[in-house]
């Protein structure tokens, strides 16, 4: 049976054994590291785990290195999803012929990927593994560009942030696409757990990492992963931006179970207005002039209008 | 336990269910696949023999042949027996992985029914996949009829998982021209096939609990070079002697004997065409009448074992040749035919002296008729008599409307 940690406060929990070292080339600041550590953390159990290409993999396993305590693969871009359901795959072949070396230890199967890998081109592979029902968890470390390469747009990229190939200029306020809603996507796949989550929130996030291990079948978990470098705050200031996130409702916290029950997890005390959120990141830096206000004007009210949606469904237990 | 298969000492099979068996016997851990013409029937009966308990490991039919490939490095990296098949543009969207698997040093067995990659789409025989994975870094051996088909996905497994080569193998047939057509194929009991591939032996696997291993790392130009190089050597020093020693196995098990080069009436040849998959058939037939009808002293080397290419085997069965005919069934697409530069290849810096020219036949699945190879034959006697080319370096055989030679 699988074992879960009980873990108490924050000094307990940074204390607690550690399966992705500290020993990697990430960002001073990087949330990934966090998010990763926290996932981890969650349990006893053994991991089995896959990254797809970005940031979290070149910076985690660079030859003859590795920051992994823990059997860990990587393929390509699109497919860490796929990589852990083949591993996945072959425990459940070896389980049935009784060739499992340690066939008492049940391991934990996990992928991460990032926004690019997740939203833009691994979706695919994502969408296969969980229609195929899968057991295993799939972590998005969502910082809404593709870092890795230099802060190129991908489709989790909000509506007004400045990227790489979609710059804000003389005659361009930046990304004009709204994000992805990946949440409501998975949920739809029908799989048994599905959360988004924040670094800053830790126990939210370890409670949710532990439902999701304890669930039976794919399970998508969104973490919201502040990036120092491309929404360019101070390194410092990761947590307060991810506070700033999770409190002005930019990215609630909720969980939806079975691909219908919603649940929001986590209420602000004080709503922070959205403005707050825009202007402490340099992404978003030239929405401030009077000719932009509108788009923060309409951020509020989207940002609104889903809070709104997300109470409404909790409420109807749907 | 899966239940055994009583077979007959002869079943009557198509390549495609040849394949399936051998996948089956051999008692695969995870086979993760995709369906493709011509290659479907595969995956198929392999679905059908796990619906009836003759297999208990995974079978994971994915989204796309990119995930299948996808899955089988995650299972093979896990640590057990891996296999699928595909074909053509499924083997095209395959490529980047196939890349992955050998990087990463993963025993898989692929089976490729050999099929036109478009446009124009096409969904006949010809040897554009095959062509296209020659540069992945898996071992490519070829079937030439069902039997082989079979026989050969049990050397592909030995030789793969044997720990000093740890690479992919893809074991080719032709599309429907192998894959379809029924022919008689001795068996193998179930546990003999079994036997003879022998267990799977893990190494690196991350279902090691107690020994956590890290797949796929990331190396630059500090490191990158030492393991292609690495990767290279093995399947140039590793791969050859070890296919022979299966090969020599097997014959001992079957009596069906396999050779890295099959060299069909060469001891006194003349001339001869080198080529693949069911026109070796067709090549020796004619071979025959020439030498008897037509007092042509014909020879056929057909390619077994397509990469790691065999340059010193090849240059041994051409050595005494006056004139040689490369037989490619795919568009080289802005060279000479991939036949014609290896064989070159093996033959240059040798004394052989010799006359190539080059054919591309069959696209699409256009048939090669004897008729065809009769006058391949006769051009390459000409050029014997000549010493030197006396056609266009590069011919389409079968093709209609004007004649498109180059050279």
């Amino acid at each position: 049976m699988s074992e879960m940690k009980k873990i108490k406060n924050l000094k307990d929990f940074s204390t607690s054994a550690d399966r992705f070292e500290g020993a990697n080339l990430l960002c001073p600041g990087c949330a990934h590291s966090i998010i990763v550590r926290e996932v981890l953390n969650a349990t006893n159990d053994d991991l089995i785990l896959a990254a797809s290409t970005g940031c979290l993999e070149v910076c985690t396993a660079v030859y003859p290195y590795t920051s992994w305590d823990a059997s860990w693969i990587h393929i390509g871009f699109e497919n860490g999803s796929s990589a852990v359901a083949g591993a996945e795959a072959m425990y459940k072949a070896l389980k049935t012929k009784g060739r499992l070396k340690q066939p008492d230890r049940v391991p934990k199967f996990v992928a991460f990927g990032g926004d690019g890998a997740t939203y833009d081109i691994g979706f695919q592979w994502i969408s296969g593994c969980f229609e195929r029902g899968h057991n295993m968890m799939y972590v998005c470390l969502d910082n809404e560009v593709y870092a890795n390469t230099g802060g190129q747009r991908s489709s989790s990229t909000p509506i007004g942030a400045s990227a790489t190939t979609t710059p804000a200029g003389r005659v361009s306020y930046g990304e004009k696409r709204n994000k992805k809603d990946m949440m409501a996507i998975m949920a739809a796949h029908g799989a048994p757990y599905v959360a988004q989550v924040a670094p800053n929130k830790w126990k939210d996030m370890v409670a949710k990492i532990q439902k999701g291990f304890a669930a039976e079948g794919p399970v998508y978990i969104n973490a919201m992963s502040a990036c120092t470098t491309e929404w360019k705050f101070a390194p410092e200031d990761t947590i307060s931006i991810s506070d700033l996130a999770t409190d002005s409702l930019v990215f609630p916290l909720y969980e939806i179970i079975d691909g219908t029950k919603l649940n929001i997890t986590y209420r602000p005390k004080n709503i922070v207005p959205v403005r707050d959120y825009l202007g402490a990141q340099g992404r978003f830096k030239h929405l401030f002039t009077k000719q932009y206000d509108y788009l923060i004007d309409e951020w509020q009210t989207r940002v609104d209008a889903k809070w709104d949606y997300l109470q409404r469904r909790e409420e109807a237990s749907v | 336990m899966a239940d055994t298969m009583e077979l007959r000492d002869i079943e009557v099979w198509d390549g495609n269910m040849a394949a399936s068996h051998a996948l089956r016997q051999v008692q695969v851990d995870v086979v993760a696949a995709y369906p493709i013409t011509p290659s479907t029937p595969i995956v198929e009966n392999y679905a059908g023999f796990t619906a009836n308990g003759y297999v208990d490991g995974e079978f994971v039919m994915t989204e796309s042949e990119h995930g299948a490939m996808s899955c089988c490095i995650g299972a093979a990296a896990a640590g057990g027996r891996v296999a699928t098949a595909t074909s053509s543009q499924g083997f095209a969207l395959m490529v980047e992985t196939l890349y992955s698997a050998s990087g990463m040093r993963l025993p898989i067995v692929l089976n490729v029914v050999n099929r036109a990659i478009g446009a124009p789409l096409n969904v006949n025989g010809d040897h554009s996949d095959m062509y296209m994975g020659r540069d992945s870094g898996w071992i490519q051996l070829d079937s030439y009829c069902p039997q082989n088909a079979y026989d050969l996905n049990f050397i592909a497994f030995k030789v793969s998982e044997d720990h000093d080569v740890r690479l992919p193998a893809m074991v080719h047939q032709d599309g429907f021209m192998t894959s379809h057509t029924a022919q008689g194929v001795h068996t193998l009991p179930d546990d003999v096939a079994y036997k003879f591939v022998g267990e799977y032996k893990p190494m690196n696997d991350m279902l090691d609990l107690d020994h956590p291993v890290t797949h796929g790392v990331q190396t630059e130009e500090d490191w990158h070079f030492e393991h292609k190089a690495r990767q290279q050597h093995a399947l140039m020093t590793a791969v050859i002697p070890k296919i022979e020693a299966a090969f020599d196995e097997f014959e001992k098990l079957t009596g069906r004997r396999y050779n890295i080069v099959e060299s069909y009436n060469m001891d006194d040849a003349e001339v001869a065409v080198v080529c693949m998959g069911t026109s070796v058939e067709t090549a020796r037939e004619v071979a025959e009448e020439m030498r008897a009808q037509h007092g042509i002293k014909a020879g056929v080397v057909g390619i077994r074992v397509f990469r790691p290419w065999p340059l010193e085997q090849i240059a041994a069965a051409l050595k005494d040749v006056k004139a040689i005919g490369a037989l490619d069934r795919s568009s080289p697409h802005g060279t000479v035919g991939a036949l014609f530069n290896e064989i070159s290849g093996s033959l240059f810096n040798t004394d052989t002296k010799t006359v190539l020219t080059n054919y591309i036949y069959g696209l699409g699945g256009r048939d090669l008729t004897k008729a065809h190879l009769v006058s391949i034959f006769t051009d390459l006697k000409a050029n014997a008599d000549a010493g030197k080319v006396t056609t266009p370096l590069q011919q389409y055989i079968g093709l209609r409307g004007p004649k498109l030679s180059f050279f």
